[in-house]
């Protein structure tokens, strides 16, 4: 059974929702706190939501001096699949793992409703499940998700295939309406919608099953 | 030798600035007229201890650089402020 890694930062606050997300998909999860360092056990790592740090100073800004992180660019350099959801975007795009900056949203609002995404690549270990084009229906909770870059990373995002999810309505200002992203290499994604919190009918929507089911089939190829 | 200073953290050129621009277009229900181009953005004041001045600017700088702004989005600039 793949073994994954929930880093908890002091204000991390969807660690439980990601621990049951993997359980319910057959993943077998522990929760790390951000000041060990030791990643050698696990098969994959997930940064979940909430406010690392307080998201003082900036969301993530604190988070990526964490003791972990180092461990973390090391896991994910050997090709180890990392998953940063929400806040856990935040910090990998803090941390350089991940390209491009989340900014305020554009209405200086904090958004919490479902919305659709577009399936823009299927070469992440997020979405090789997932159909190109394949609509999904998942919740988004936050205040600075606007995907933002300069133009030479977004050429750069669309020339390796990069940009993973889009919405379909675009509800935050997101550059490219990028909902999510992954490294080169495909091993590292981040998103701000919560696929976790979007794996039953019975609460809204199962659509982001198939991509908590990629990322599991990704931990057990990997590793 | 402790110097004051201040770093100041603005959005970089092109990047979108939704505090700026609502605040912008708050001003003339509030009654204020021919101020454009407003732009929103953070300031950082500390001592830091130093054998001149140069060198404070220059730690401040790396400060700045590496914890205070996000380089991809934001400039960050480091002034002495006056002693005191």
């Amino acid at each position: 059974m793949a073994r994954i890694a929930i880093v908890i930062f002091p204000g991390s606050n969807c660690e439980y929702d990601a621990a049951a997300g993997m359980a319910l998909l057959g993943g077998e999860t522990e929760f790390v706190w951000h000041s060990d360092r030791d990643l050698s056990d696990f098969d994959a790592v997930i940064l979940p939501g909430g406010f690392a740090h307080g998201d003082y100073l900036r969301p993530g800004a604190l988070a990526r001096f964490s003791p972990i992180m180092e461990s973390l660019a090391a896991f994910a350099e050997a090709g180890g699949p990392v998953l940063g959801i929400c806040n856990g975007f935040q910090v990998l795009t803090e941390a350089g793992l991940l390209p491009g900056a989340l900014q305020k949203n554009r209405g200086l609002t904090f958004l919490s409703h479902d919305t659709t995404l577009m399936v823009a690549s299927t070469r992440s270990v997020l979405t090789s499940g997932a159909e190109r084009g394949q609509e999904l229906v998942v919740p988004i909770n936050h205040f600075s998700g606007a995907y933002t870059c300069d133009d030479d990373t977004y050429a750069s995002l669309l020339e390796h295939d990069q940009v993973i999810l889009r919405y379909r309505d675009n509800p935050n200002g997101s550059r490219g309406d990028i909902a999510g992203v992954c490294d080169v290499r495909g091993n590292v994604v981040g998103l701000m919608p919560h696929p976790e919190r979007a794996l039953s009918t019975l609460t809204g929507s199962a659509d982001g099953r198939v991509l908590l089911e990629s990322f599991l089939a990704a931990c057990r190829v990997t590793h | 030798m402790n110097y004051n200073v201040i770093v100041e953290v603005t959005l970089r050129e092109g990047i979108a600035d939704p505090e700026g621009a609502t605040i912008e277009r708050a001003l003339p229900a509030l009654g204020f007229s021919g101020i454009r181009r407003v732009h929103a953005g953070k300031s950082f004041r500390f001592e830091v201890e130093a054998s001149d001045e140069a060198t404070a600017l220059e730690l401040a700088n790396a400060l700045g650089g590496r914890l205070l702004s996000n380089p991809v989005i934001e400039n960050a600039v480091a002034r002495l402020a006056a002693n005191g």
